[in-house]
Protein backbone atom coordinates (compact mmCIF):
# COMPACT_ATOMS: atom_id res chain seq x y z
CA UNK A 1 0.00 0.00 0.00
CA UNK A 2 1.32 3.50 -0.98
CA UNK A 3 1.72 5.64 2.26
CA UNK A 4 -0.59 8.30 1.38
CA UNK A 5 -3.28 5.12 0.89
CA UNK A 6 -2.37 3.58 4.00
CA UNK A 7 -2.28 7.19 6.00
CA UNK A 8 -6.00 7.37 4.90
CA UNK A 9 -7.13 4.50 5.53
CA UNK A 10 -5.73 3.82 9.40
CA UNK A 11 -7.03 8.29 9.62
CA UNK A 12 -10.51 7.14 8.48
CA UNK A 13 -10.08 4.21 10.82
CA UNK A 14 -9.09 6.43 14.08
CA UNK A 15 -11.60 9.22 13.70
CA UNK A 16 -13.97 6.76 13.55
CA UNK A 17 -16.58 7.70 16.39
CA UNK A 18 -16.46 5.17 19.16
CA UNK A 19 -19.56 3.54 20.52
CA UNK A 20 -21.33 4.46 23.49
CA UNK A 21 -19.16 2.00 25.67
CA UNK A 22 -16.23 3.84 24.53
CA UNK A 23 -14.87 1.08 22.31
CA UNK A 24 -14.34 1.08 18.68
CA UNK A 25 -17.18 0.31 16.41
CA UNK A 26 -17.51 -3.16 14.79
CA UNK A 27 -18.38 -1.63 11.26
CA UNK A 28 -15.51 -0.11 9.61
CA UNK A 29 -15.67 3.02 7.41
CA UNK A 30 -16.23 0.69 4.33
CA UNK A 31 -18.69 -0.90 5.20
CA UNK A 32 -17.47 -3.81 5.86
CA UNK A 33 -16.41 -5.55 9.35
CA UNK A 34 -13.99 -3.37 10.87
CA UNK A 35 -11.58 -6.96 11.62
CA UNK A 36 -11.39 -7.48 8.22
CA UNK A 37 -10.23 -4.09 7.41
CA UNK A 38 -7.62 -3.73 10.39
CA UNK A 39 -6.30 -6.26 9.53
CA UNK A 40 -5.76 -5.50 6.26
CA UNK A 41 -2.51 -3.28 7.35
CA UNK A 42 -2.22 -3.65 11.25
CA UNK A 43 -0.10 -6.88 11.69
CA UNK A 44 -1.77 -8.59 15.22
CA UNK A 45 0.72 -9.78 17.77
CA UNK A 46 0.60 -12.85 20.61
CA UNK A 47 -1.33 -10.20 22.66
CA UNK A 48 -3.39 -8.32 20.55
CA UNK A 49 -5.61 -8.81 17.55
CA UNK A 50 -5.19 -6.35 14.62
CA UNK A 51 -8.39 -4.89 15.71
CA UNK A 52 -7.51 -3.91 19.07
CA UNK A 53 -4.17 -2.45 18.72
CA UNK A 54 -6.15 -0.36 16.46
CA UNK A 55 -8.53 0.63 19.08
CA UNK A 56 -5.94 2.26 21.09
CA UNK A 57 -5.23 4.70 18.60
CA UNK A 58 -9.05 4.94 18.09
CA UNK A 59 -9.46 5.52 21.53
CA UNK A 60 -6.86 7.83 22.05
CA UNK A 61 -8.11 9.82 19.31
CA UNK A 62 -11.61 10.74 20.95
CA UNK A 63 -10.35 10.83 24.59
CA UNK A 64 -7.79 13.05 23.87
CA UNK A 65 -10.17 15.92 21.46
CA UNK A 66 -13.14 15.43 23.47
CA UNK A 67 -11.06 16.01 26.99
CA UNK A 68 -9.72 19.07 24.77
CA UNK A 69 -12.93 20.79 23.58
CA UNK A 70 -14.43 20.05 27.51
CA UNK A 71 -11.62 22.18 28.79
CA UNK A 72 -12.26 24.69 26.60
CA UNK A 73 -15.64 25.42 27.15
CA UNK A 74 -17.28 25.19 30.70
CA UNK A 75 -19.89 27.35 29.97
CA UNK A 76 -21.35 25.52 27.11
CA UNK A 77 -20.54 22.31 29.19
CA UNK A 78 -22.69 24.01 32.95
CA UNK A 79 -25.28 25.11 30.13
CA UNK A 80 -26.29 21.72 28.08
CA UNK A 81 -25.18 19.38 30.87
CA UNK A 82 -22.92 16.60 30.82
CA UNK A 83 -24.60 14.44 28.60
CA UNK A 84 -26.04 16.96 26.04
CA UNK A 85 -22.58 18.20 26.04
CA UNK A 86 -21.02 14.91 25.15
CA UNK A 87 -22.97 14.38 22.33
CA UNK A 88 -22.90 17.45 20.87
CA UNK A 89 -19.40 17.58 21.15
CA UNK A 90 -19.18 14.38 19.47
CA UNK A 91 -21.31 15.75 16.80
CA UNK A 92 -19.14 18.60 16.14
CA UNK A 93 -16.17 16.68 15.69
CA UNK A 94 -17.39 14.95 13.20
CA UNK A 95 -18.66 17.19 11.16
CA UNK A 96 -15.15 19.71 12.02
CA UNK A 97 -12.55 17.40 12.71
CA UNK A 98 -9.49 19.14 13.61
CA UNK A 99 -7.50 20.79 10.65
CA UNK A 100 -5.01 23.42 12.79
CA UNK A 101 -1.73 21.81 13.75
CA UNK A 102 -2.81 22.99 17.52
CA UNK A 103 -6.08 21.79 19.30
CA UNK A 104 -5.92 25.29 20.51
CA UNK A 105 -8.45 25.76 17.82
CA UNK A 106 -10.38 22.91 18.37
CA UNK A 107 -13.81 25.19 19.02
CA UNK A 108 -12.83 28.03 16.37
CA UNK A 109 -16.05 27.01 14.19
CA UNK A 110 -18.29 25.40 17.22
CA UNK A 111 -20.53 28.27 17.45
CA UNK A 112 -21.18 28.66 13.60
CA UNK A 113 -21.85 24.71 13.65
CA UNK A 114 -24.03 24.83 16.72
CA UNK A 115 -25.97 27.99 15.11
CA UNK A 116 -26.75 25.50 11.88
CA UNK A 117 -27.72 22.41 13.98
CA UNK A 118 -29.69 23.73 16.49
CA UNK A 119 -31.16 20.34 17.77
CA UNK A 120 -27.67 19.88 19.65
CA UNK A 121 -28.25 22.81 21.67
CA UNK A 122 -31.56 21.62 22.94
CA UNK A 123 -34.10 23.79 25.26
CA UNK A 124 -30.46 26.32 25.80
CA UNK A 125 -30.22 27.18 22.40
CA UNK A 126 -29.77 30.85 22.71
CA UNK A 127 -27.86 30.60 26.07
CA UNK A 128 -25.39 28.37 24.33
CA UNK A 129 -25.25 30.23 21.43
CA UNK A 130 -24.29 33.19 23.66
CA UNK A 131 -21.74 31.39 25.99
CA UNK A 132 -19.91 29.18 23.18
CA UNK A 133 -19.24 32.90 21.86
CA UNK A 134 -17.99 34.29 24.97
CA UNK A 135 -15.95 31.34 25.95
CA UNK A 136 -14.13 31.56 21.97
CA UNK A 137 -13.42 35.07 22.62
CA UNK A 138 -11.96 34.51 26.15
CA UNK A 139 -9.49 31.91 24.09
CA UNK A 140 -9.01 34.49 21.72
CA UNK A 141 -7.66 37.05 24.30
CA UNK A 142 -5.93 34.97 26.40
CA UNK A 143 -2.93 34.50 23.31
CA UNK A 144 -4.20 37.11 20.82
CA UNK A 145 -1.65 39.15 19.31
CA UNK A 146 -0.73 42.84 21.27
CA UNK A 147 0.99 45.21 19.35
CA UNK A 148 2.73 48.52 21.35
CA UNK A 149 0.42 50.39 23.01
CA UNK A 150 -0.52 53.82 22.04
CA UNK A 151 1.65 56.55 23.90
CA UNK A 152 0.41 60.17 24.47
CA UNK A 153 3.00 61.58 22.65
CA UNK A 154 1.94 59.40 19.42
CA UNK A 155 -0.78 61.93 19.22
CA UNK A 156 0.86 65.30 19.72
CA UNK A 157 0.43 65.69 16.23
CA UNK A 158 -2.06 63.49 15.01
CA UNK A 159 -5.10 64.30 17.35
CA UNK A 160 -8.48 65.39 15.95
CA UNK A 161 -11.90 64.06 14.06
CA UNK A 162 -9.83 62.57 11.21
CA UNK A 163 -7.50 60.36 13.26
CA UNK A 164 -7.51 56.34 12.98
CA UNK A 165 -6.66 54.66 16.02
CA UNK A 166 -6.41 50.49 15.59
CA UNK A 167 -7.80 48.64 18.82
CA UNK A 168 -5.68 45.68 19.80
CA UNK A 169 -6.09 42.13 17.73
CA UNK A 170 -6.84 40.71 21.27
CA UNK A 171 -9.60 42.84 22.22
CA UNK A 172 -12.92 41.02 21.06
CA UNK A 173 -16.37 43.30 21.69
CA UNK A 174 -19.39 41.23 21.89
CA UNK A 175 -23.03 42.07 22.47
CA UNK A 176 -25.22 39.63 24.06
CA UNK A 177 -29.00 39.20 25.07
CA UNK A 178 -27.85 37.42 28.80
CA UNK A 179 -25.58 38.06 31.10
CA UNK A 180 -23.02 35.08 30.08
CA UNK A 181 -19.99 37.26 31.48
CA UNK A 182 -21.36 36.38 34.92
CA UNK A 183 -22.42 32.98 34.47
CA UNK A 184 -19.16 31.89 33.20
CA UNK A 185 -17.35 33.28 36.00
CA UNK A 186 -19.41 31.30 38.68
CA UNK A 187 -19.02 28.19 36.43
CA UNK A 188 -15.46 28.72 36.77
CA UNK A 189 -15.68 29.39 40.73
CA UNK A 190 -17.62 26.44 40.72
CA UNK A 191 -15.05 24.28 38.96
CA UNK A 192 -11.91 25.87 40.97
CA UNK A 193 -14.15 25.07 43.99
CA UNK A 194 -14.77 21.50 43.28
CA UNK A 195 -11.62 20.38 45.50
CA UNK A 196 -13.96 21.38 48.45
CA UNK A 197 -17.07 20.06 47.25
CA UNK A 198 -18.05 17.10 45.89
CA UNK A 199 -18.93 17.01 41.94
CA UNK A 200 -22.22 16.48 41.84
CA UNK A 201 -23.16 19.06 44.51
CA UNK A 202 -21.41 21.28 42.24
CA UNK A 203 -23.07 20.63 39.09
CA UNK A 204 -26.43 20.88 40.72
CA UNK A 205 -25.53 24.42 41.64
CA UNK A 206 -24.17 24.81 38.16
CA UNK A 207 -27.60 23.62 36.70
CA UNK A 208 -29.41 25.98 39.22
CA UNK A 209 -27.34 29.04 38.17
CA UNK A 210 -28.19 27.99 33.90
CA UNK A 211 -31.89 27.85 34.88
CA UNK A 212 -31.89 30.87 36.80
CA UNK A 213 -29.93 32.64 33.86
CA UNK A 214 -32.23 31.04 30.98
CA UNK A 215 -35.42 32.60 32.41
CA UNK A 216 -34.31 36.02 32.79
CA UNK A 217 -36.12 38.13 30.25
CA UNK A 218 -33.37 38.76 27.46
CA UNK A 219 -31.74 42.39 27.73
CA UNK A 220 -28.88 43.18 25.42
CA UNK A 221 -25.60 44.15 26.93
CA UNK A 222 -22.05 44.91 26.08
CA UNK A 223 -19.02 43.23 26.42
CA UNK A 224 -15.03 44.39 25.89
CA UNK A 225 -13.33 40.50 26.70
CA UNK A 226 -9.41 41.69 27.25
CA UNK A 227 -6.69 41.06 28.79
CA UNK A 228 -4.59 43.31 31.67
CA UNK A 229 -1.07 41.63 33.14
CA UNK A 230 -1.65 38.23 30.91
CA UNK A 231 -5.04 37.81 32.65
CA UNK A 232 -8.29 37.95 30.82
CA UNK A 233 -11.21 40.31 31.78
CA UNK A 234 -14.87 40.90 30.76
CA UNK A 235 -15.86 44.77 31.03
CA UNK A 236 -19.46 45.84 30.69
CA UNK A 237 -19.78 49.13 28.22
CA UNK A 238 -22.26 51.19 27.38
CA UNK A 239 -24.14 51.23 24.47
CA UNK A 240 -22.25 54.71 23.01
CA UNK A 241 -18.85 53.14 23.95
CA UNK A 242 -19.25 49.72 22.45
CA UNK A 243 -20.62 51.83 19.01
CA UNK A 244 -17.49 53.85 19.10
CA UNK A 245 -15.10 51.39 19.27
CA UNK A 246 -17.35 48.84 17.53
CA UNK A 247 -16.76 51.79 14.73
CA UNK A 248 -13.13 51.85 15.34
CA UNK A 249 -12.46 48.44 14.69
CA UNK A 250 -14.26 48.93 11.22
CA UNK A 251 -11.94 51.79 10.61
CA UNK A 252 -13.69 54.43 11.30
CA UNK A 253 -12.35 57.70 11.71
CA UNK A 254 -12.61 59.46 15.57
CA UNK A 255 -15.03 61.70 14.19
CA UNK A 256 -17.42 59.28 12.50
CA UNK A 257 -17.20 57.00 15.31
CA UNK A 258 -18.37 59.47 17.82
CA UNK A 259 -21.10 60.63 15.59
CA UNK A 260 -22.61 57.32 14.45
CA UNK A 261 -22.50 56.09 18.47
CA UNK A 262 -24.95 59.20 19.22
CA UNK A 263 -27.15 59.50 16.46
CA UNK A 264 -29.92 57.46 18.60
CA UNK A 265 -28.54 58.10 22.13
CA UNK A 266 -30.48 59.21 25.06
CA UNK A 267 -27.40 60.84 26.56
CA UNK A 268 -28.07 64.11 26.73
CA UNK A 269 -25.86 66.46 24.27
CA UNK A 270 -23.63 68.38 26.81
CA UNK A 271 -23.12 65.35 28.75
CA UNK A 272 -21.66 64.03 25.74
CA UNK A 273 -17.35 65.50 25.25
CA UNK A 274 -16.77 65.01 28.80
CA UNK A 275 -18.14 61.44 28.61
CA UNK A 276 -16.08 60.58 25.13
CA UNK A 277 -13.06 61.77 27.14
CA UNK A 278 -13.63 59.71 30.20
CA UNK A 279 -13.65 56.71 27.98
CA UNK A 280 -10.71 57.28 26.05
CA UNK A 281 -8.86 57.91 28.83
CA UNK A 282 -10.02 54.37 30.34
CA UNK A 283 -9.61 52.57 27.05
CA UNK A 284 -5.98 53.78 26.32
CA UNK A 285 -4.83 53.33 30.43
CA UNK A 286 -5.84 49.65 29.54
CA UNK A 287 -3.83 49.59 25.87
CA UNK A 288 -6.96 48.69 24.43
CA UNK A 289 -5.49 50.99 21.09
CA UNK A 290 -2.26 50.01 18.84
CA UNK A 291 0.29 52.44 18.59
CA UNK A 292 0.40 53.81 14.76
CA UNK A 293 2.94 52.03 12.53
CA UNK A 294 5.21 54.88 11.79
CA UNK A 295 5.66 55.56 15.55
CA UNK A 296 6.49 52.10 16.13
CA UNK A 297 9.20 51.80 13.45
CA UNK A 298 10.50 55.43 14.75
CA UNK A 299 10.48 53.91 18.47
CA UNK B 1 31.64 13.50 21.86
CA UNK B 2 27.54 14.58 22.69
CA UNK B 3 28.46 18.57 21.49
CA UNK B 4 28.11 17.71 17.68
CA UNK B 5 26.64 19.57 15.07
CA UNK B 6 23.00 17.63 15.37
CA UNK B 7 22.48 19.58 18.87
CA UNK B 8 24.71 22.73 17.93
CA UNK B 9 28.04 21.77 19.41
CA UNK B 10 26.53 22.17 22.45
CA UNK B 11 26.58 20.52 26.05
CA UNK B 12 23.69 21.14 28.19
CA UNK B 13 23.58 18.74 30.57
CA UNK B 14 20.29 17.27 32.53
CA UNK B 15 16.75 19.31 31.62
CA UNK B 16 13.15 18.65 32.53
CA UNK B 17 10.24 20.13 30.58
CA UNK B 18 8.67 23.40 31.04
CA UNK B 19 5.40 22.51 32.49
CA UNK B 20 2.58 25.11 33.76
CA UNK B 21 2.34 23.72 37.32
CA UNK B 22 6.09 24.70 37.59
CA UNK B 23 5.82 28.64 35.98
CA UNK B 24 5.17 30.26 39.82
CA UNK B 25 7.80 27.88 41.44
CA UNK B 26 10.37 28.36 39.01
CA UNK B 27 10.13 32.41 38.34
CA UNK B 28 10.07 32.75 42.33
CA UNK B 29 12.91 30.39 43.25
CA UNK B 30 14.70 30.65 40.83
CA UNK B 31 16.26 26.68 40.67
CA UNK B 32 19.38 25.82 39.28
CA UNK B 33 18.57 23.46 36.15
CA UNK B 34 20.56 23.46 33.25
CA UNK B 35 18.38 23.91 30.63
CA UNK B 36 14.10 23.49 29.83
CA UNK B 37 12.32 21.96 26.97
CA UNK B 38 8.96 23.83 25.94
CA UNK B 39 6.46 22.05 23.51
CA UNK B 40 6.98 24.56 20.16
CA UNK B 41 3.02 24.58 19.96
CA UNK B 42 2.51 25.85 23.05
CA UNK B 43 4.22 28.99 22.43
CA UNK B 44 3.29 29.14 18.33
CA UNK B 45 1.07 32.07 19.00
CA UNK B 46 0.44 35.71 19.33
CA UNK B 47 0.73 36.84 23.07
CA UNK B 48 -0.11 36.38 26.35
CA UNK B 49 0.73 34.76 29.33
CA UNK B 50 2.58 32.09 27.76
CA UNK B 51 4.79 34.04 26.09
CA UNK B 52 5.37 36.32 28.47
CA UNK B 53 6.45 33.37 30.89
CA UNK B 54 9.19 31.99 27.77
CA UNK B 55 10.70 35.61 27.57
CA UNK B 56 11.23 35.72 31.40
CA UNK B 57 12.36 32.19 31.39
CA UNK B 58 14.52 32.96 28.32
CA UNK B 59 16.45 35.55 30.65
CA UNK B 60 17.63 33.36 32.68
CA UNK B 61 17.71 29.35 31.35
CA UNK B 62 18.61 27.63 28.23
CA UNK B 63 15.49 26.52 26.15
CA UNK B 64 14.96 23.88 23.56
CA UNK B 65 12.21 23.30 21.40
CA UNK B 66 10.80 20.10 21.01
CA UNK B 67 7.48 19.63 18.64
CA UNK B 68 4.32 17.62 18.26
CA UNK B 69 2.65 18.44 14.73
CA UNK B 70 5.33 18.80 12.35
CA UNK B 71 4.36 15.16 11.42
CA UNK B 72 7.50 14.47 9.15
CA UNK B 73 6.06 11.05 8.28
CA UNK B 74 2.77 12.38 6.87
CA UNK B 75 2.26 11.79 3.36
CA UNK B 76 1.24 15.31 2.46
CA UNK B 77 2.84 18.52 2.36
CA UNK B 78 4.33 20.64 5.23
CA UNK B 79 2.20 23.13 6.68
CA UNK B 80 3.67 26.44 5.55
CA UNK B 81 1.81 28.14 8.13
CA UNK B 82 3.19 25.75 10.52
CA UNK B 83 6.57 26.57 9.72
CA UNK B 84 6.36 30.06 9.30
CA UNK B 85 5.19 30.25 12.92
CA UNK B 86 7.98 28.00 14.45
CA UNK B 87 10.30 30.07 12.65
CA UNK B 88 9.21 33.21 14.71
CA UNK B 89 9.54 30.80 17.95
CA UNK B 90 12.99 29.46 16.94
CA UNK B 91 14.00 33.37 16.41
CA UNK B 92 12.93 34.13 19.93
CA UNK B 93 14.42 31.30 21.74
CA UNK B 94 17.04 30.57 19.82
CA UNK B 95 17.40 26.93 20.21
CA UNK B 96 20.39 25.48 19.65
CA UNK B 97 18.43 22.53 17.93
CA UNK B 98 14.78 21.63 16.97
CA UNK B 99 13.17 18.38 17.40
CA UNK B 100 9.75 16.59 16.52
CA UNK B 101 8.68 12.72 16.13
CA UNK B 102 9.47 10.24 13.21
CA UNK B 103 5.53 9.66 13.02
CA UNK B 104 2.46 11.22 10.97
CA UNK B 105 -0.56 12.51 12.32
CA UNK B 106 -2.70 14.39 9.98
CA UNK B 107 -3.64 12.82 6.22
CA UNK B 108 -6.21 15.55 4.26
CA UNK B 109 -5.18 18.82 6.04
CA UNK B 110 -6.72 16.58 8.84
CA UNK B 111 -5.18 16.28 12.36
CA UNK B 112 -5.53 13.58 14.84
CA UNK B 113 -3.07 15.44 17.40
CA UNK B 114 -1.74 12.03 17.92
CA UNK B 115 1.93 10.56 17.39
CA UNK B 116 0.93 8.06 14.96
CA UNK B 117 3.67 5.11 13.86
CA UNK B 118 4.96 4.71 9.91
CA UNK B 119 4.95 1.76 8.04
CA UNK B 120 9.19 0.88 7.86
CA UNK B 121 9.38 1.25 4.17
CA UNK B 122 11.81 2.61 1.56
CA UNK B 123 9.31 4.56 0.24
CA UNK B 124 8.08 5.97 3.81
CA UNK B 125 11.80 6.90 4.60
CA UNK B 126 12.27 8.78 1.19
CA UNK B 127 9.17 10.91 1.73
CA UNK B 128 10.02 11.45 5.69
CA UNK B 129 13.66 12.28 4.55
CA UNK B 130 13.08 15.25 2.30
CA UNK B 131 10.27 16.74 4.55
CA UNK B 132 13.10 16.82 7.85
CA UNK B 133 15.36 18.71 5.11
CA UNK B 134 12.89 21.02 3.73
CA UNK B 135 12.31 21.48 7.37
CA UNK B 136 15.99 22.34 8.71
CA UNK B 137 16.44 24.53 4.99
CA UNK B 138 13.56 26.13 5.96
CA UNK B 139 14.58 26.88 10.22
CA UNK B 140 18.20 27.09 9.61
CA UNK B 141 18.78 24.95 12.47
CA UNK B 142 20.30 21.39 13.18
CA UNK B 143 17.13 19.30 13.16
CA UNK B 144 16.57 15.81 15.72
CA UNK B 145 14.22 13.35 15.03
CA UNK B 146 12.75 11.58 18.09
CA UNK B 147 11.35 7.60 17.78
CA UNK B 148 7.86 7.06 19.22
CA UNK B 149 6.26 5.07 21.49
CA UNK B 150 4.28 2.65 19.25
CA UNK B 151 0.78 0.17 19.84
CA UNK B 152 0.76 -1.45 16.00
CA UNK B 153 3.05 -2.48 13.23
CA UNK B 154 1.71 -2.72 9.62
CA UNK B 155 2.00 -5.75 6.99
CA UNK B 156 3.75 -3.43 4.97
CA UNK B 157 6.66 -2.74 6.61
CA UNK B 158 10.25 -3.49 5.07
CA UNK B 159 12.93 -3.35 8.12
CA UNK B 160 12.56 -2.71 11.48
CA UNK B 161 12.23 0.34 13.50
CA UNK B 162 15.75 0.89 13.84
CA UNK B 163 16.88 0.34 10.38
CA UNK B 164 13.86 2.94 9.48
CA UNK B 165 15.67 5.14 11.87
CA UNK B 166 18.82 5.08 10.48
CA UNK B 167 17.70 5.01 6.97
CA UNK B 168 15.86 8.74 7.35
CA UNK B 169 18.48 10.12 9.43
CA UNK B 170 21.18 8.96 6.63
CA UNK B 171 19.05 10.28 3.90
CA UNK B 172 18.38 13.79 5.58
CA UNK B 173 21.64 14.37 7.48
CA UNK B 174 19.77 15.25 10.47
CA UNK B 175 19.83 14.29 13.90
CA UNK B 176 18.32 11.83 16.47
CA UNK B 177 16.49 12.07 19.61
CA UNK B 178 16.55 9.26 21.25
CA UNK B 179 13.58 8.76 23.65
CA UNK B 180 14.77 5.21 25.34
CA UNK B 181 11.78 5.25 27.32
CA UNK B 182 9.70 4.87 24.15
CA UNK B 183 12.33 2.02 22.88
CA UNK B 184 11.19 0.32 26.11
CA UNK B 185 7.81 0.82 25.41
CA UNK B 186 7.81 -0.59 21.68
CA UNK B 187 10.16 -3.27 22.65
CA UNK B 188 7.54 -4.50 25.22
CA UNK B 189 4.57 -4.14 22.85
CA UNK B 190 6.66 -5.81 19.67
CA UNK B 191 8.77 -8.05 21.49
CA UNK B 192 12.08 -7.21 20.46
CA UNK B 193 15.17 -6.66 22.28
CA UNK B 194 15.41 -3.06 23.44
CA UNK B 195 19.55 -3.00 23.10
CA UNK B 196 19.33 -4.51 19.74
CA UNK B 197 17.84 -0.89 18.59
CA UNK B 198 20.06 1.13 21.06
CA UNK B 199 23.19 -0.90 20.03
CA UNK B 200 22.10 -0.15 16.34
CA UNK B 201 21.66 3.62 16.23
CA UNK B 202 24.16 6.18 15.07
CA UNK B 203 25.80 7.64 18.16
CA UNK B 204 27.48 10.29 16.20
CA UNK B 205 23.63 11.56 15.01
CA UNK B 206 22.32 11.77 18.95
CA UNK B 207 21.84 14.85 19.51
CA UNK B 208 19.84 14.54 22.94
CA UNK B 209 18.38 12.02 24.93
CA UNK B 210 14.85 11.45 26.50
CA UNK B 211 13.66 9.49 29.61
CA UNK B 212 10.42 9.63 30.67
CA UNK B 213 8.07 7.26 32.70
CA UNK B 214 5.36 4.78 31.48
CA UNK B 215 2.15 3.07 32.72
CA UNK B 216 1.56 -0.63 32.27
CA UNK B 217 -1.53 -2.37 31.29
CA UNK B 218 -2.44 -5.82 30.90
CA UNK B 219 -1.76 -6.68 27.30
CA UNK B 220 0.45 -3.46 26.71
CA UNK B 221 2.10 -0.68 27.91
CA UNK B 222 1.16 2.56 27.40
CA UNK B 223 3.62 5.58 27.09
CA UNK B 224 1.71 7.91 29.17
CA UNK B 225 4.62 10.23 31.16
CA UNK B 226 3.07 10.16 34.46
CA UNK B 227 5.73 8.07 36.07
CA UNK B 228 9.19 7.87 37.71
CA UNK B 229 11.68 6.29 35.02
CA UNK B 230 11.17 2.41 35.55
CA UNK B 231 14.99 0.36 36.23
CA UNK B 232 14.70 -1.20 32.77
CA UNK B 233 14.64 2.30 31.19
CA UNK B 234 17.88 3.40 33.03
CA UNK B 235 19.53 0.14 32.02
CA UNK B 236 19.03 1.65 28.56
CA UNK B 237 20.18 5.07 29.05
CA UNK B 238 23.12 3.48 30.59
CA UNK B 239 23.91 1.74 27.31
CA UNK B 240 23.03 4.66 25.14
CA UNK B 241 24.92 7.04 26.46
CA UNK B 242 28.33 4.91 26.89
CA UNK B 243 27.42 4.80 23.06
CA UNK B 244 27.37 8.20 22.52
CA UNK B 245 28.74 10.46 25.10
CA UNK B 246 27.65 12.35 27.72
CA UNK B 247 24.25 14.16 25.53
CA UNK B 248 21.72 16.34 26.77
CA UNK B 249 19.18 14.77 28.99
CA UNK B 250 15.63 15.51 29.37
CA UNK B 251 12.70 13.73 31.63
CA UNK B 252 9.68 14.15 30.37
CA UNK B 253 6.58 14.26 32.69
CA UNK B 254 3.34 15.37 31.29
CA UNK B 255 0.48 14.14 33.34
CA UNK B 256 -0.43 13.85 36.97
CA UNK B 257 2.60 16.25 37.40
CA UNK B 258 4.47 16.32 40.64
CA UNK B 259 6.49 19.22 42.28
CA UNK B 260 9.25 21.03 40.83
CA UNK B 261 11.12 19.57 43.14
CA UNK B 262 10.14 15.74 42.79
CA UNK B 263 10.46 16.34 38.23
CA UNK B 264 13.85 17.84 38.65
CA UNK B 265 15.52 14.92 41.40
CA UNK B 266 13.58 12.20 39.21
CA UNK B 267 15.84 13.76 36.05
CA UNK B 268 19.13 14.33 38.19
CA UNK B 269 19.29 10.72 38.47
CA UNK B 270 20.54 10.17 35.30
CA UNK B 271 23.64 12.20 36.44
CA UNK B 272 25.01 8.79 37.90
CA UNK B 273 25.10 7.56 34.51
CA UNK B 274 26.37 11.09 32.83
CA UNK B 275 29.12 11.18 35.34
CA UNK B 276 30.56 7.54 34.55
CA UNK B 277 30.72 8.83 30.70
CA UNK B 278 32.93 11.86 31.97
CA UNK B 279 35.48 9.55 33.31
CA UNK B 280 35.50 6.83 30.51
CA UNK B 281 35.93 9.72 28.17
CA UNK B 282 38.86 11.63 30.69
CA UNK B 283 40.53 8.22 31.27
Amino acid sequence: MKLMQLQRTMARAVMQPLTSSERMQRRAPDGGPMKRYASRFIKPNDRLTSFERLEIYNRQYWFRILAALSEDFPGLHAVLGERRFDAMAKAYLIANPSRSFTLRNLGARLESWLRKNPKWAGANQNLALEIVRLEWADIEAFDGKAEPALRPEDLLSAAGPRLKLTIQPYVRLLSFLYPVDDLLLEVRKEDDDTDFASNAFTEHRKRKRVRAVRKLKPAEIFLAVHRIDNSVYFRRLGLEEFSILTALRQGKTLGAAVESAFSKSKVAPEERPLKVQTWFQTWATLGWFCRPEKKRAAG
Amino acid sequence: MSANRFNGFTDLGIGIGLRAPHYNHILTRKPVVDWFEIISENFMIGGGRALHILDQILEQYKVVQHGVSMYFGSAEKLNREHLRRLKELVQRTKTPWLSDHLCWGSVDGRYTHDLLPMPYTFEAARITSEKVREVQDFLEIPVAVENVSSYAEYHDSEMTEWEFLNEVVERADCGILLDVNNIYVSSQNHSFNPFDYVNSVPAHRVAQIHIAGHSKYRKYILDTHDHPVIDPVWKLYERAIQRAGHTATLLEWDDSIPSFQEVHGEALKANKFLRSTVLAEAV
